[in-house]
């Protein structure tokens, strides 16, 4: 017998408890609809739509998975590149050693958990602003490392095998379909990743780490699966960009740019829910295409729009639909639906 | 005999030249509760993060029920029976005041699916929480802060409960709410260890009360007795902090 049956002398009623809300229904059916037209656009448009969007669905896997790293996790990681790289080397020596390179972005993806699991050791050492800096210092170590190594093209860069053969519509369609399955890989596996035990614990570690430990949350392990996650999703992309570019160059792969970009996204998109990376994806691929004939203006101008963001709007885009309408994509939250025995206290 | 539910053996800790816990040792048996007083900067806090293990001690050992935690961290003890609220209440501000005591169901009390649900329902119930189920926790008043507090505290299913200034800032009402609920946790049968400003809240409550100055004990009894006791009168009720600084003032 528990001490909470004991508290209450009231016979103890059937609680019903909904994980979502009433406007996902309707959500889900228009997500549905999205996912159908964007598998079968490859057949609608040309090749020309299909490869910008490549890049879209890249850039929602990045965000979503430095949001899960800094909106749940707390860390604020600058160097997420370094996963970027490993996955996008991966691909390049998977390739070499005769594995389809389709199928060698999923095991670039598990070769990232396998460098990131001993990264975090020291990393993990560091805290707030030194975790940043550090897995920045980490991330360089990686590159100084790749450009060593003679096989991989050292400082040059590579090109991809094993992709000549296959025609290049055929090409251009098959990398737009894993790269929308990185996409929607990287969003299910959040939603379902936040919607179990462990995500409810996450977001008491995203609101306030000392009472997430008293609440028995091994802060620590939460914030190491985090880290794991964000980790084989950002070494998927990378295998993403390079089967789309066909090569890979370090100081791209391992550029900063990429941690910028995401952080990018999320502020504009709202930090520490499912949508908002998503929506900042979309807005900031919005103001990519938009702007790039301008220049280095362009870089001023998105400089502009986070700042204007961080200070007027805090939980992002999505922060501000969320407030106006109540309404939810991705519920990971419970509702306390009714009780039989609702007394009033 | 059944070993103390809490044993603090000779817990030192200092914080560079201020010692908050000096050779403290400290005992509490199951299903008892124990008040703690004393002036700002006795070591009350540090003492309940030592219990907790929010902080480690430098020296000494922490046993819980038989077993030494000294070394055990803070998430550990929760699942070991270590219930804890803090002064300042820190809640999960974007999660609701169900979902609140919910991490704490499945993290603390190691419960899954439906019985966790019902299993924090019924403490919101006794906590006087359960109309505010589904409010976002950043959205409550001062006084169910405290109470959804005491609340995730129950909802790890501790055999020790660790009350710190729950009653501080409530108005008179409100604290007599909150004495009665802890009452009947109490009368339930849990270990309550009680540190509060609001002596009169204790002395209705407890059945024992310490007093702590400088780290160290300076009166252990009954509650009356230990209130009556001339040292805690000079230290605590008639000596308040103003006095103190004056007093350090002119010297």
């Amino acid at each position: 017998m528990t001490i909470s049956q004991m508290l209450t002398t009231r016979a103890t009623a059937a609680v019903d408890v909904t994980r979502a809300a009433r406007s996902s229904k309707l959500s889900a059916v228009a997500l549905l609809i999205a996912v159908a037209v964007l598998t079968a656009l490859p057949f609608l448009v040309f090749s020309t739509v299909t490869d910008t969007l490549v890049n879209l669905f890249v850039l929602v896997a990045l965000a979503s998975m430095w949001n899960l790293l800094a909106g749940f996790g707390g860390l604020v990681s600058v160097g997420q590149q370094a996963y970027i790289g490993i996955g996008a080397y991966s691909v390049i020596a998977l390739a070499d050693l005769g594995v389809q390179p389709y199928l060698a972005v999923p095991l670039a993806a598990l070769t990232c958990a396998v460098f990131a699991l001993p990264t975090s050791w020291p990393a993990f050492r560091l805290r707030g602003d030194y975790f940043a800096v550090g897995t920045w210092v980490i991330a360089e170590v990686y590159r100084l490392l790749v450009v060593r190594v003679d096989s991989l093209g050292g400082g040059s860069g590579k090109g991809l095998t094993g992709l000549s053969g296959i025609d290049q519509v055929l090409r251009g369609a098959l990398t737009y379909w894993v790269a929308l399955a990185l996409a929607l890989a990287t969003i299910a596996g959040c939603y379902l990743l936040l919607r179990g035990r462990l995500g409810l614990s996450l977001m008491a570690v995203r609101d306030e780490e000392t009472a997430a430990s008293s609440a028995g949350i091994d802060v620590r392990r939460a914030k190491q699966v985090v880290y794991l996650v964000s980790a084989v999703g950002c070494g998927a992309a990378g295998g993403v960009i390079t089967v789309s570019s066909l090569s890979v160059n370090p100081d791209a792969i391992f550029s900063v740019q990429w941690s910028a970009y995401m952080i990018f996204i999320v502020v504009i998109g709202g930090i520490g829910s499912i949508e908002g990376p998503l929506i900042g994806a979309v807005v900031f691929f919005g103001l990519q295409q938009l702007l790039s004939d301008y220049g280095s203006w362009y870089l001023v101008l998105l400089g502009a729009i986070g700042i204007a963001a961080a200070l007027r709007l805090p939980r992002g885009l999505w922060g501000l639909v969320r407030d106006r309408t109540g309404l939810s994509l991705f519920p990971v939250g419970y509702f306390v639906q009714k009780r039989d025995s609702d007394v009033v206290s | 005999m059944a070993p103390p539910l809490l044993h603090l053996d000779g817990v030192t800790k200092s914080f560079g030249k201020v010692t908050v816990a000096r050779e403290l040792t400290l005992s509490v048996q199951p299903g008892e509760a124990l008040g703690i007083v004393g002036p700002n900067g006795a070591g009350k806090s540090s003492l309940f993060a030592m219990i907790s293990g929010d902080l480690r001690p430098d020296s000494g050992a922490v046993w819980l029920a038989g077993r030494e935690v000294t070394a055990v961290p803070a998430h550990a003890r929760t699942r070991a029976g270590v219930g804890r609220t803090y002064q300042v209440p820190r809640p999960f501000e974007h999660l609701t005041v169900f979902e609140n005591v919910l991490v704490c169901a499945h993290q603390g009390a190691g419960l899954k699916g439906r019985q966790a649900w019902t299993h924090s329902m019924d403490v919101l119930d006794g906590t006087g929480l359960a109309a505010l189920a589904n409010t976002p926790a950043g959205r409550l008043t001062l006084l169910q802060r405290k109470r959804l507090e005491v609340a995730r505290a129950i909802g790890t299913a501790p055999r020790l409960l660790l009350l710190d200034e729950v009653a501080g800032g409530l108005t008179e009402p409100e604290v007599l709410e909150l004495v009665e609920v802890v009452r009947r946790l109490h009368a339930e049968g849990l270990g309550i260890v009680w540190i509060e400003h609001v002596v009169h809240a204790l002395v209705r409550t407890v059945g024992r009360m310490v007093c702590l100055a400088g780290g160290d004990v300076v009166a252990d009894g009954e509650p009356i007795a230990v209130l009556a006791d001339p040292k805690v009168r000079e230290l605590y009720l008639g000596g308040g902090p103003e006095t103190g600084l004056l007093d350090e003032e002119g010297s």
